[in-house]
């Protein structure tokens, strides 16, 4: 592995020629070890009380050692009913936060990029108006329009659907702005070349823009990936259903569960939190991988 | 193969700004057109004009006998080759140059036909498979003509494809699109504002200036016999040496400050006292011999040795009213000294006359006869 390579070469270079040791390198080093800890300290602790019963949980509090309860919990949240009714288990609800994660990241990706073409590439009346108009809406977060993006889902008829998740959501000021930016810098020559080549604007768009911009669309797939994984009000709002509940939502339910003498299953809602942290790491360790390739196989 | 002919035609940007102003050009079936003059002087945007990246303003352009203003790029039947090469990034070399052609509906075995035979012609078939980011600036260079010579146009648009270069590949480059020109039969527009380029590769030249056509014709009869102070000063290294002067009150002689520095032979056409500009190439300046009469005296202020030649810089006429700076293009043997009075002969027919009002050539008589028209002239307007 060429990574290994490099922390071997580095662990080399940082004894000076003379056999001392450089100390800024060591301490760049400790600060990077104890930031992680820092970081990972919480994601150890949620998976080691994963692993415990809910009833030592609740008595003792947060676990530092393993558990017995391992297989049983996480066996429990993946496929038995867990929430208030019982009628939804943990693989549906993963199976709902993906959906919600996909489209939502997909759907603003398509819905930013055609808004971007048309700003950058199309001389229409009022075109730097409709860009400003988009940009300040970034001032403007779900919450301060969440009364009235609700009113109309339910007028609509959407409460309870994959739509009604992620169709309200899916336009990007952001990412439009984002693209934007990444357009403008391609050359002109680019579009120029393809017009004598007989490409019309729809197969500028596929053929070469959309291609193009695969870093940036990594990019921005990451982010709001995870982004829209991790929405926790909307969902709430929009779903009643126990069926379309996320993962995110999931965990809050099963620690409200607090029925006459029952404890709440803490250990469960670490396991699902748990898995809930999954498929981020994975997407982002996927998409990065291929963020980085694009970025150090430059293009221009 | 096509004619192009460009009719009165003008760019008009933001209003008023005049880019091209009223160009008519006609290029015959197979030529090959340079554009030269300097930067800023609208020769992208006529390149432009003809390739329907640019709307026309005013005027008409036809492709073939067709008029082409209202046409898009791909539908004129043209190829163009830009200064940064304009290659896909993501695409294969191969891709880069059937891109086009699938756009057209070609069928695939006569893409595969075309692509491959382009590549051999430009030695490009080892580079297939690559990207254009793993290829070097000439072969890149290479792509893009590739990408051009495919689709067999009607013409050939050429936009400093060179200036990215470096000197020696620049020259090699140049031999080779002249070559393929000449096999191809395409009628082309190069735009440079380099004239060594612009001088080997032209049929027809067209030096440009603030958006006009100041001359159209071939490059030799454009060095010899510039039609205005501003193509005189832009053809030929180093430039032409321009001395204000007067015509002499028998008009045999063009006076500065009084004293003669050159006989004139066009004493049919001009009165006295006419305010002209002489012009005199560097190399058509050579020492006086011991026995011959110098026609001006230059005082060197400084002597570039460039070995085949020696260049002379200094004034004529110093301290006088007609004092004017001047080179000299000596033989490279010549020992010169700086401060040193050089005595200078003058070729009468190398001495050129323009009407210093109007900054035109004043033609006379005997010029006129031998004048000789190129292929591509300015259109009668
Ligand atoms: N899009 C535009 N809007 C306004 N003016 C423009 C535009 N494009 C070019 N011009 C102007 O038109 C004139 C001619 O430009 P053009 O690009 O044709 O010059 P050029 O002869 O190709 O110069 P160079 O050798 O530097 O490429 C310039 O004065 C330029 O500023
Ligand atoms: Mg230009």
């Amino acid at each position: 592995m060429t990574d290994i390579a490099t922390s071997l070469n580095n662990a080399a270079a940082s004894e000076t020629p003379e056999g001392g040791i450089r100390w800024g390198l060591v301490l760049d080093h400790a600060i990077l070890i104890a930031g992680s800890l820092f970081m990972l300290l919480p994601v150890f602790l949620a998976f080691m009380t994963s692993t415990h019963e809910a009833v030592t949980v609740h008595t003792e509090g947060v676990q530092y050692l393993p558990g017995d309860q391992l297989v049983a919990n996480y066996s429990t949240v993946l496929f038995d009913g867990i929430g208030f009714t019982g009628a939804v288990n943990g693989t549906t609800m993963m199976m709902n936060s993906m959906i919600l994660g996909f489209g939502f990241a997909i759907g603003k990706i398509i819905v930013a990029m055609m808004a971007a073409y048309a700003i950058v590439y199309f001389r229409f009346p009022l075109a730097e108006l409709a860009f400003w108009a988009i940009f300040v809406t970034l001032l403007l977060p779900l919450e301060v329009r969440i009364l009235p993006s609700y009113e109309i889902v339910r007028k609509m008829g959407l409460i309870n659907s994959y739509t009604g998740l992620i169709v309200p959501l899916i336009a990007s000021a952001t990412a439009t702005f984002f693209f934007r930016q990444f357009f403008k810098t391609v050359p002109d020559e680019l579009v120029e070349a393809a017009r004598i080549d007989g490409a019309g604007p729809m197969k500028f768009f596929i053929d070469i823009l959309v291609p193009l911009s695969r870093t940036m669309i990594a990019a921005i797939f990451i982010i709001m990936f995870v982004y829209g994984w991790n929405q926790y009000l909307w969902p709430t709002l929009i779903t009643t259903n126990e069926d379309y509940f996320t993962l995110v939502r999931g965990i809050k339910q099963i620690i409200q569960v607090w029925v006459g003498a029952q404890i709440p299953e803490y250990s469960q809602a670490m396991a699902l939190a748990v898995l809930a942290m999954l498929p981020p790491v994975i997407v982002v360790v996927v998409f990065q991988s291929w963020f980085i390739r694009g970025l150090t196989e430059s293009d221009k | 193969m096509a004619q192009v002919h460009i009719d009165r035609v003008s760019k008009i940007y933001s209003g008023t700004q005049r880019a091209v102003n009223d160009i008519s050009i006609v290029i015959p079936d197979g030529e090959f057109v340079v554009l030269v003059g300097p930067s800023g002087c609208g020769k992208s945007t006529l390149l432009r004009m003809v390739a329907g990246l640019e709307r026309i303003t005013e005027g008409t352009i036809s492709i073939d006998g067709r008029v082409v203003n209202a046409l898009e790029p791909a539908e004129r039947d043209i190829a163009m080759v830009f200064q940064n090469y304009a290659l896909y990034p993501h695409m294969k070399v191969y891709d880069n140059m059937a891109y086009g052609l699938r756009n057209r509906g070609m069928p695939k075995a006569e893409i595969d036909q075309r692509v491959r035979e382009a590549a051999k012609t430009l030695e490009l078939e080892r580079l297939l498979e690559r990207r254009p980011r793993e290829l070097s600036g000439g072969q890149r260079q290479r792509v893009a003509m590739g990408r051009a010579i495919v689709r067999s146009p009607k013409v050939f648009l050429f936009d400093e494809p060179l200036s990215n270069l470096d000197a020696k590949l620049r020259g090699q480059m140049r031999v080779e699109i002249r070559k393929l020109q000449r096999r191809f039969g395409v009628t082309s527009i190069y735009v440079t504002h380099d004239q060594v380029e612009a001088m080997t590769l032209a049929d027809t030249l067209v030096v440009m200036n603030n958006g006009v056509a100041e001359q159209v014709g071939s490059p030799l009869d454009v060095y010899k016999r510039p039609a205005s102070t501003f193509v005189a000063g832009f053809i030929g290294a180093p430039a032409m040496n321009l001395i204000d002067a007067d015509v002499s009150d028998d008009g045999s002689a063009a006076t500065v400050g009084g004293a003669v520095i050159a006989p004139l032979e066009h004493s049919a056409i001009l009165e006295p006292g006419h305010a002209v500009t002489l012009g005199i190439r560097p190399e058509h300046l050579r020492r006086a011999g011991a026995n011959e009469k110098a026609e001006i005296e230059l005082v060197v202020s400084a002597i570039e040795i460039l070995g085949a030649d020696t260049l002379a810089h200094g004034q004529i006429g110093a301290g006088g009213p007609g004092k004017s700076n001047l080179i000299a293009r000596l033989p490279g043997t010549t020992r010169l000294e700086v401060g040193s009075k050089l005595p200078l002969a003058i070729d009468r027919s190398a001495i050129h006359l323009f009407d210093r009002e109007t900054g035109r050539r004043i033609v006379s008589d005997k010029a006129s006869q031998t004048e000789v028209t190129p292929r591509a002239r300015l259109a009668a307007v």
